[in-house]
């Protein structure tokens, strides 16, 4: 009998480390440069499919990096450079590496920024676009998988009647829903979030937060927060990071009770620098 | 000893906070102090037959239930307002926990008083020898676990755990003695029933002592909580 343990099942419900997690991707010595500049050192993490990972540290530590290799938005920054290797599974390709087109690993990972940003275009046709994209072009399909979607981000009955207004005439909380469904849309396989509620009021972002954990049975999700009661909130694991360096990585409920390593209990605990 | 100790090398960003979970170490060791001070007074109106130090410990419950609320209070206000993680999660959590088992061990040296001053009453029993010895073990168990709380000293609140086991033997020894005067003697019952008691009294204030030696390990360490002692030895 170990009474921690029995007490732990307790009052965990959702969020916790996964029986017998199976991993989505690995990252192996991974190291990223802007210019001369080495932002990633040497990082070695697995992300487990179906899991929430957060990405928590001090501004500059390297976690937007990291989860902007993801998807290979630093392509778009002239001098950048990736060494070591990213490796998505189950066909086990290296994401990073520079035989890959990055349009495909967008289609297969997708993003949600900080402020939400619909397109300039009507709730339907937001969620529509990346299917167009793809070549979907029957009505009925299109019309299935924009309600799936819509349902998916918990915004179908705040907008079934509207689809044909405008994204942005939403408010904040349902934008971001808006742009979630449209990263579902696509079934992707990972979605990324990088400080999905910054912008957002308590309640909006309890919604999101609802989301993400809800959504986590289905994808992958990673997300980048400055703040740690939302990750210990949302995430199955978390993972430290500290000047480029990955300092400690593992299940949440652990990392923020017992923190293995000082630097990782000073943040925690609000005692940095 | 589980993994390695988390330390506090640095203040916390926010001042406030550190003067506050000072406030919350300093409010647990004065209810501590007070705590201790009844089992010694107990322990002394008992083998002295003081009856007004006896009425001074039952009197001296009330500030000791003060300090309990205070503490739950406060402990629970940091929690709401700091979101506490790790280590100071884990302190504060526990100061809850520790400031009733304080609560707990006065309210044995009140119980250990009031029989006390009945017992005076009469010539002194044979086995108030006895019984003072596994006082004074009690009394310092409760000593230096809060010796150890202050020091976030693991190893001294290991050792007070550890000797737990030596009062629970000397209780035992004796009951059997006093099961033995009462059958020698039946006109003997209502005092060896008073000093069994008062024998069971001060086995829980050890059991108390030894609970606080987890919490402080707990504290410190972040492993399990509440250890069963035949899993470890």
């Amino acid at each position: 009998m170990k009474p921690s343990i029995a007490l732990a099942s307790a009052t965990e419900s959702r969020v916790q480390p996964m029986a017998d997690p199976k991993v989505k991707s690995r990252i192996r010595n991974l190291n990223f440069y802007y210019g001369q500049m080495q932002a990633l050192k040497n990082i070695n993490m697995d992300i487990f499919e179906h899991a929430v990972t957060a990405l928590i540290g001090p501004s500059g530590c390297g976690k937007s990096t990291l989860l902007r290799c993801f998807n290979r938005m630093h392509d778009l920054t002239p001098h950048t450079r990736y060494e070591g290797e990213i490796r998505l599974y189950p066909d086990d390709v290296n994401i990073v590496g520079p035989d890959i087109d990055p349009i495909e690993v967008r289609m297969r990972i997708s993003m949600v920024f900080q402020k939400p940003n619909p397109f300039p275009k009507s709730i339907y046709e937001n969620v529509a676009y990346g299917l167009r994209v793809r070549g979907i072009k029957s009505r009925s399909e299109l019309d299935g998988r924009v309600e799936a979607a819509l349902r998916g981000a918990a915004l179908w009955d705040e907008v079934k009647d509207r689809l044909d207004e405008p994204g942005t005439a939403l408010s904040g909380g349902q934008q971001q829903r808006l742009c979630i469904a449209r990263a579902l849309a696509t079934d992707p396989e990972i979605i990324l979030f990088d400080e999905p509620t910054s912008a957002l009021d308590p309640i909006a972002t309890a919604s999101i937060e609802d989301l993400i954990i809800s959504m986590a049975g289905n994808v992958t999700v990673i997300i980048v927060t400055h703040n740690m009661q939302q990750a210990a909130r949302v995430s199955n694991y978390t993972a430290f990071m500290y000047l480029g360096e990955l300092i400690e990585f593992g299940a949440t409920n652990e990392l923020f009770t017992r923190p293995r390593h000082q630097r990782t209990s000073d943040y925690l605990t609000g005692r940095f620098g | 000893m589980p993994g390695k100790p988390e330390a506090l090398e640095h203040h916390h960003i926010v001042r406030a906070f550190d003067e506050e979970l000072a406030r919350l170490t300093s409010a647990i060791v004065e209810m501590g102090g007070l705590a201790e001070r009844q089992v010694a007074d107990a322990m002394r109106a008992l083998t002295e037959g003081d009856v007004e130090l006896a009425a001074r410990v039952i009197d001296s419950d009330r500030k000791v239930d003060e300090l309990e609320e205070r503490i739950d209070q406060d402990a629970i206000k940091l929690l709401a307002l700091r979101q506490p993680m790790a280590i100071d999660l884990r302190t504060i959590a526990m100061s809850l926990k520790i400031s009733n088992d304080l609560e707990r061990i006065g309210d044995y040296a009140v119980s250990i008083a009031k029989r006390s001053q009945r017992l005076a009453e009469q010539p002194a029993p044979k086995p108030l020898q006895q019984l003072a010895v596994i006082g004074n073990l009690c009394l310092g168990m409760v000593k230096d676990v809060l010796d150890a709380y202050v020091e976030r000293d693991a190893e001294k609140a290991t050792a007070v755990w550890h000797r737990d086991q030596e009062v629970d033997q000397q209780y035992t020894s004796l009951f059997r003695e006093l099961v033995t005067y009462m059958l020698e003697d039946p006109r003997t019952i209502s005092t060896c029933i008073d000093l069994l008691f008062i024998a069971k009294n001060m086995e829980r204030i050890a059991d108390h002592a030894t609970n606080i030696g987890e919490k402080i390990v707990y504290i410190i360490y972040g492993a399990e909580i509440n250890r069963p002692r035949h899993e470890v030895e």
